[in-house]
């Protein structure tokens, strides 16, 4: 089954790339721009061969390419995909079809240039999720930095400048640190492999220092309260299909790190510092609903009410038990969608009203209804009402939260009774209340139109189907992360074996000393 | 026969759908009546399911339809599926029974809205969420449902998000408040379906009643508080009552459908769906019965001195839910229910027949500008007139019956409890029969207002005629001796308590009495106004502010809860993340860059600088393993 599509990942991964390649020599913004769009198509229908030619109930990587890339360091070119990675490269291929229509809308300056970064931009996101060899997971890991670097410092709003050079020093200090850490871990066992790794004992000492490290790297990247004051303002400057792109996905890249490197790589040190990571993640929970709630900008408040989602994801992921990583891997995908939808939806307003400001509106729902009944199902999916996407990434989190220890879980389900009121005090702000002003009535403001609704629906459509049926999803999750479980505990065991005979012969020497 | 139960879904879904799609390009009597059909549909299918269950022998009164697993990791399941028992087809009964007549009622009601297509999708798929919570076989389900009839209230009470007025505010706020008020008890519940799963390794109800004896008595008691703060939220008792009589900005036929007669008895229903644990822990039952209690009279007192006839009877739907949980409390599931059933009967022929009011006279519900209306609107006064015997617990009426049942298991089991619930079925037959003589007998208050009025046509009269005859009989489902509805419940909730005869006779004596006497209290005060009435009610003046301000609870909640919260998200987002966590980054920045400075003279960008650090990271791990490891 896996054979029957030869290079499959390097097929998906680097078609944008070509495509890039593509648009840049093509003459004219048009054709720039319906090649580009046509590129992202053509990747994301190739990426479904990867769900109908998945091989259900296996648990290792499938549709593996392995090929030695350097051979003096060990370093090759390995890629596969899990139950962990899967939905994540779809997730990519899904949005960014969605992400470059939007872009063929509304952008009209140096189109080419754009559509070439928002290409390389996918290559290296997808490159992120297949990669087996930590200096290949490196490499696109960083070259996902530079391409959003430039769509917000060019393409961006008022304030670019400033946000993009944050938005890359403090990622990129967060990188130079995974050097560090890549190269502590080279050195410690001598391998690139990121299965190997997983399997490999290595000393305590080790293993503090370079979870440490590559733990600061993604915390900056999900981000993780207190690393996340990047956020909001690179969502606020960076343009429309930046911000799907960057709350969609790249954020993701921050809490893909955690689940496939620094939790099962470095398990006693996870262990050690997983109460902590798991603070953290339920203050951004309280801490991100509660600042959303006070924000005028509605692309702020959908930022940082990211900063209240990843902090799911990462309860999740510290939980180290099924329900929380399958939970949690959902909840990846799920924020990707919720959040990729409004910040659309916000985009779709903002190119009629040219504000962001909540205090601007007022009254939607008398003059743009189609908008606002599809802007609140959005809204919905991120508060998680059961029915939609979001509830069941949540829900199963907490469940995973509460057997790792229960008052997280009692903290973050007092997350939802804040989510609801952030969302709803926007709803309420934007939609609901009378027209004051008339720039929002009825002659001025346009509902969607039917492009723009191809843009909402598969959102719409997706929330249901993930809601509804979510076993589509888990059934291919599962299977990969009880593996990568087992993985973990029969290594944490085999350290603890290794550790008593040193106990007892401290206890021998004690006993002897007396 | 029970495989065909995905019919009661199907014809709610179906109606939303094409009213959604559809609704648009057709006339608005057609909307109205797919809306309608759609739940007749449901009725009927509901209907032939407890025909298909009275043909099984009681024991196998437990049919579980699977459709699909819903959410499977690991050892967790929660399927998608239905349970088919005595419990859900009432439920399912009374919810498409009642839903119907209101949506046929509402086509009358609502023929002057523009937005009419949206308010029947809002109605259908209220139908679907609660049909789902009442029909699911497992907690995760309900609470699927249990959300669905909070969006469901939301929209409604929220129905005309660009109105405001002095009662309500704007409206879209009090739809805002219900949503997030229910949110607070949607915390207890999902912390109890994880507490539930986690200790007893599911969450099918049918699985969970075998399993709950091994559930340590102590975590018995917490999961049921759980379970008691989400009742409180949706079932609208202390602490988390605040937003239903709020919620009366919605159009009335929804107060009647979903703020009384169905959606807020979900915490009853759910309180008696998982009887299994609330068996473990006596107390957990008691402090439900309590809560239930002193909502029942806190509300009661409030009901006594509103002027606005919905607000009356929100108060008053607040109070007899709290007669209901402390049934359900009190392990008289049997009465819980049953007062469920009549309650949803009158109190929605309250509430339709004060539309009715409200229709002809253009939204004024003021009892201070009504009066006299009886000639005017003869049907409209005598169902109302049936309605509010039925609530003041008038003997042979329906709710003398189930009022009395919870009254009684009260003085077999707690002595205080039962006084509160006298006083309050006293303070009950006052306030119901103070709306009547106040509304409906009398002079006219506003001679303008009542030329205008007229009696409403048959298309919502009839609804009311049908709800009063079941306000009427509704008592005959469980009459005391007889008590059918309990026995038809015993697979659900086990044999019922035997109540000794003496107490049975003494509680019915003294409810006869205390409902005859509060309504010739009302009628000495609000109809005759004599003058010892006019003292008796001066010697509660203290009472009276404090009861009219609601006893100021929305505003401690206010000041306690709401500000302080709103401070401290102020106090991060205006100070502690811009100045100290980003001032702290940016401060790092700087102070990097000042360093960077010299370095600046040879090179210039970010990429040089980022070969620096990975120099300058090289160096550190090199330096790490040749003096450290």
């Amino acid at each position: 089954m896996t054979l029957s599509i030869p290079y499959l990942l390097t097929i998906i991964t680097f078609l944008p790339l070509v495509g890039a390649a593509i648009v840049t020599l093509v003459p004219g913004d048009g054709a720039k721009k319906w090649l580009a769009l046509a590129t992202t198509l053509v990747t994301f229908l190739v990426s479904l061969l990867l769900w109908t030619n998945w091989q259900d109930g296996y648990a290792g990587m499938q549709f593996v390419e392995d090929v030695v890339w350097f051979a003096p360091l060990g370093i090759r070119y390995a890629l596969g995909v899990d139950g962990v990675s899967l939905f994540l490269v779809l997730l990519t291929t899904f949005l960014m079809p969605i992400a470059v229509f939007y872009s063929v809308l509304y952008v009209e300056h140096r189109v080419g240039a754009y559509m070439a970064l928002m290409l390389l931009l996918e290559t290296a996101m997808i490159g992120v999720f297949v990669a087996l060899d930590l200096v290949l997971f490196f490499v696109f890991f960083e070259a996902s930095l530079i391409p959003m670097y430039f769509l917000i410092g060019e393409w961006g709003g008022k304030n670019r400048v400033y946000a993009a050079v944050k938005f890359f020093l403090y990622t990129f200090a967060g990188s130079a640190l995974m050097v560090v850490a890549i190269l502590i871990v080279y050195f410690s066992t001598g391998s690139f492999d990121i299965l190997a790794l997983q399997k490999a004992q290595m000393p305590p000492a080790v293993q503090t220092w370079a979870f440490l490290a590559f733990s600061l790297a993604f915390a900056v990247k999900t981000p993780l309260f207190p690393f996340h004051t990047w956020l909001p303002d690179a969502h606020v400057q960076a343009p429309t299909a930046g911000s799907i792109i960057l709350a969609g996905v790249l954020l993701k890249m921050g809490t893909y790190g955690f689940l496939r490197l620094a939790m099962p790589v470095f398990p006693q040190a996870a262990e050690q510092f997983g109460p902590l990571l798991a603070t953290l993640a339920v203050v951004g929970i309280l801490y991100g609903a509660l600042v959303a709630l006070m924000q005028k900008d509605i692309k702020s408040l959908v930022a940082y009410s990211s900063v209240a989602h990843l902090g799911y994801v990462m309860l999740g992921i510290v939980a180290m038990n099924a329900q929380g990583v399958s939970g949690s891997i959902l909840q990846m995908v799920n924020h990707g969608l919720s959040t990729g939808a409004l910040f659309l939806m916000v985009g779709l307003l903002y190119e009629r009203r040219h504000t962001r400001m909540l205090d601007e509106f007022g009254g939607l729902w008398a003059s743009v209804p189609v908008y606002t009944g599809l802007f609140l199902v959005v809204a919905m999916s991120s508060a998680g009402l059961p029915g939609l996407n979001g509830f069941v990434g949540e829900f199963t989190i907490m469940l995973g939260a509460y057997n790792y220890m229960p008052i997280f879980a009692v903290l973050a389900a007092a997350g939802v009774i804040l989510a609801a009121w952030y969302l709803l005090t926007a709803f309420r702000k934007m939609a609901q209340g009378e027209i004051t002003n008339p720039a929002n009535d009825r002659e001025h403001l346009k509902d969607l139109n039917g492009k723009e609704l191809a843009m909402v629906i598969p959102f719409i459509i997706l929330f249901f189907v993930i809601g509804l049926f979510p076993n589509l999803f888990f059934d291919k999750i599962n299977p990969s992360v009880e593996a990568m479980l087992e993985t973990r505990a029969a290594v944490l065991q085999q350290a603890t074996a290794a550790q008593t005979p040193a106990f007892e012969l401290a206890e021998i020497i004690a006993t002897e000393a007396q | 026969m029970f495989d065909s139960v995905w019919l009661l879904f199907a014809f709610p879904a179906l109606g939303a759908l094409i009213i959604l799609f559809a609704g648009h390009w057709m006339p608005q009597k057609v909307v109205g009546w797919i809306a309608s059909l759609a739940v007749v549909g449901s009725f009927v299918v509901a209907v032939l399911l407890w025909l298909g269950l009275l043909a099984l022998p009681a024991e196998e009164r437990s049919v579980t339809v699977h459709w699909w697993d819903w959410i499977t990791i690991a050892d967790f399941h929660a399927p998608a599926a239905v349970l088919i028992d005595p419990l859900s087809v009432v439920m399912a009964m009374v919810v498409t029974g009642v839903g119907a007549l209101i949506h046929i009622y509402s086509i009358g009601y609502m023929d002057h809205e523009p937005r009419y297509q949206r308010y029947f999708f809002y109605l259908n798929f209220f139908i679907l969420a609660m049909l789902t919570l009442v029909m699911s076989n497992n907690f995760l389900g309900m609470f699927v449902g249990w959300e669905g009839v909070g969006l469901a209230s939301f929209l409604l009470i929220g129905f005309w998000f660009d109105k405001r007025d002095d009662l309500y505010g704007w409206y879209a706020d009090c739809g805002k408040k219900a949503f997030i008020v229910n949110r607070i008890g949607d915390f207890g519940m999902i912390l109890a379906m994880i507490i539930v799963w986690s200790t007893l390794g599911t969450v099918v109800f049918t699985e969970l009643n075998e399993a709950a004896h091994h559930l340590a008595p102590a975590t018995a008691t917490l999961i049921c508080l759980l379970l008691l703060l989400g009742a409180t939220g949706k079932s609208a008792q202390i602490p988390l009552y605040v937003w239903l009589p709020d919620a009366m900005a919605g159009p009335t036929p929804v107060s009647a459908l979903i703020h009384a007669a169905t959606m807020v008895t979900a915490g009853v229903y759910m309180i008696i769906r998982t009887n299994a644990l609330w068996h473990l822990t006596v107390d957990a039952g008691l402090v439900t019965a309590w809560i239930g209690m002193l909502t029942a009279l806190l509300a009661a007192s409030i009901a006594i001195v509103q002027t606005d006839l919905k607000k009356i009877l929100a108060y008053s739907t607040v109070s007899q839910l709290g007669f209901m949980i402390a049934a359900a409390g009190l392990a008289a599931y049997g009465a819980a229910l049953f007062h469920l059933v009549t309650h949803a009967f009158f109190k929605a022929l309250l509430f339709l027949a004060a539309g009715s009011v409200m229709h002809a006279t253009h939204g004024v519900l003021d009892i201070n500008r009504l009066g006299g209306l009886r000639q005017k609107m003869p049907t409209t006064y005598r169902t109302f007139l049936v309605g509010a015997a039925a609530l003041a617990g008038i003997p042979l009426l329906s709710g003398f019956f189930s009022k009395d049942a919870i009254l009684v298991v009260e003085l077999q089991k707690n002595l205080a409890l039962y006084l509160v619930g006298v006083v309050t079925a006293l303070l009950t037959a006052i306030y119901s029969f103070r709306a009547v003589f106040v509304t409906f007998h009398g002079q006219p208050r506003d001679q303008h207002l009542y030329d205008h009025v007229h009696e409403s046509g048959p298309i919502m009269t009839v609804p009311l005629w049908i709800l009063a005859a079941l306000s009427i009989v509704g008592g005959v489902i469980n009459l005391p001796f007889v008590l059918t509805l309990e026995h038809w419940l015993e697979p659900v909730i086990g044999e019922h308590e035997k109540i000794p005869l003496v107490l049975e006779l003494l509680g019915i004596t003294i409810s006869i009495v205390v409902a005859v006497l509060g309504v010739l209290t009302a009628r000495a005060l609000y109809l005759t106004q004599e003058g010892w009435a006019k003292q008796l009610a001066q010697s509660f003046a203290i009472l009276r502010r404090p009861a009219e301000n609601k006893w100021w609870v929305d505003e401690i909640y206010d000041f306690l809860i709401v500000r302080p919260l709103k401070g401290l998200a102020g106090g991060f987002a205006g100070f502690f993340d811009p100045k100290v966590l980003d001032g702290a980054v940016n401060g790092v920045g700087v102070a990097l860059n000042d360093a960077g400075e010299a370095v600046r003279k040879l090179q210039n960008g970010a990429i040089p600088a980022y070969a620096l650090s990975i120099l300058v990271g090289v160096v550190a791990v090199l330096f790490y393993f040749l003096f450290m490891g």
